[in-house]
């Protein structure tokens, strides 16, 4: 009988403890069902995905010798479709040689620096966008599984503060549209539930393809607030809060967007 | 000037901005009224005008369709024949001036968090209480007063059209 009550308290805790109602599981949508079919059709075939031109630059560049090493990625990793499945869909992870969690952009980078003895990529360029999205591609069809990782708890919590809290001259949080509001219409536009499971994308407003970080930068520029800078500790700690709020989500990447 | 400027100038420009930077810290309350004009607030709403006169309900109709300036229907729908990509957010603005007085739209503009603190209606006039402000807009409301009173002007002539039943 007891036992009988201990589940819609635990619901009832919960519910409390959220300023807002959350999406629940079977009301989550991915991004794509909400573009027109023209769009989702060319997400849905790889020869008319975008993105997958870049995925096969970061093939090339998978086996590209690069740095004072002379090392590839696939000298240490062999080949990707098995090393890499998988991969995305788990990160960001929490790093023990760097103390922090890190994304699959600075786990590239911090590989770079320290197996390949190279400069890092810049942040969005061709190289770095090309082996996240070829790194993403391995995992494509796979559930989104953040790790069950207490270190990365607390920096979770933070991304979902980040996720509600009111930013800008026009005072939203990205709450305000991808929780209360999706599916309505900002102007032309539909609402998504704003999952990041499909990243890198092939943005048809940008005509390139582009992380989750110049993403939430758009958004920020929108609601006219000072865009957090590419690889801050706020952006790592709101993919933290994405990955988990997407989880069980198939993974899309490369996702194409209007 | 600053560039050919020498050491010297450059420094005593530099001492005598953070000096104007003390100055501005210390008289921030001063700052922000002679930036946005004093209003108050009479139960959910604000009866004066912001600047002691009638706005230009034409004027206020151009504010409202600029995607730049009231950005009104990216959330919002209205009378607006001529536009095609109105958002469904929000109410639409149609007969706002028979649900609201002056007074009440002009709050609902100004602060509407006020009334709804979970609301996502932005204050048009409002500069504290923000976070992370783009420089750009720093130390801006959304629309200045005399634009605020245009869009109450505009906002108050939106009157519900009779249907038929209530037709004489």
């Amino acid at each position: 009988m007891r036992a009988q009550w201990i589940l819609p308290a635990c619901v009832m805790l919960l519910a409390a403890n959220s300023a807002r109602a959350e999406i629940p599981l079977h009301e989550r949508k991915s991004g794509a069902e909400f573009m027109s079919p023209q769009t989702q059709a060319m997400q849905a075939d790889d020869v008319s995905n975008p993105g997958m031109l870049a995925a096969l630059d970061g093939e090339a560049f998978w086996k590209q010798k690069a740095g004072a090493a002379n090392k590839a990625c696939a000298d240490c990793h062999g080949p990707a479709e098995e090393s890499m499945k998988g991969v995305s869909a788990r990160y960001p992870a929490f790093n023990a040689s760097a103390s922090k969690p890190i994304d699959v952009q600075g786990q590239v980078n911090q590989c770079r620096s320290e197996r390949q003895q190279a400069a890092p990529f810049r942040f969005e360029s061709r190289e770095l966008l090309a082996l996240t999205t070829y790194i993403g591609l391995q995992s494509r069809g796979m559930p989104v599984s953040p790790p069950d990782d207490e270190r990365l708890t607390l920096f979770r919590e933070r991304g979902k503060a980040l996720f509600n809290q009111r930013l800008g001259q026009l005072n939203f949080s990205c709450a305000h549209c991808h929780e209360d509001n999706w599916g309505r219409k900002l102007g032309s536009a539909p609402i998504p539930q704003a999952h990041a499971n499909s990243y890198p994308i092939y943005r048809l407003e940008w005509q390139d393809v582009g992380s989750l970080q110049r993403r939430l930068r758009n958004c920020m520029t929108g609601v006219r607030a000072e865009a957090y800078s590419y690889g801050s500790p706020e952006f790592i700690e709101l993919e933290l809060f994405l990955a988990a709020r997407a989880r069980g989500m198939s993974v899309e990447t490369p996702g194409v967007r209007p | 000037m600053r560039m050919t400027g020498s050491r010297s100038r450059r420094l005593k420009s530099l001492a005598r901005r953070w000096a104007l930077a003390g100055l501005c810290l210390a008289l921030a309350p001063c700052a922000h009224a002679a930036v946005l004009a004093p209003f108050e607030v009479a139960g959910d709403a604000i009866p004066q005008s912001l600047t002691g006169d009638k706005g230009d309900p034409a004027r206020g109709r151009a504010i409202v369709v600029d995607r730049q300036k009231g950005l009104c229907l990216l959330c919002h729908s209205g009378p607006f024949a001529e536009q095609r990509f109105q958002g469904d957010i929000a109410p639409s603005l149609e007969g706002a001036g028979s649900r609201w007085s002056e007074g009440q739209l002009r709050l609902r503009l100004v602060d509407a968090p006020r009334l709804n603190r979970d609301t996502s209606m932005p204050s048009y006039y409002r500069i504290d209480g923000l976070n992370r402000v783009a420089p750009a807009f720093k130390g801006k409301p959304v629309l200045e007063a005399q634009q605020i009173e245009d869009v109450v002007a505009f906002l108050a002539s939106l009157r519900e059209t009779p249907t038929a039943q209530e037709k004489p």
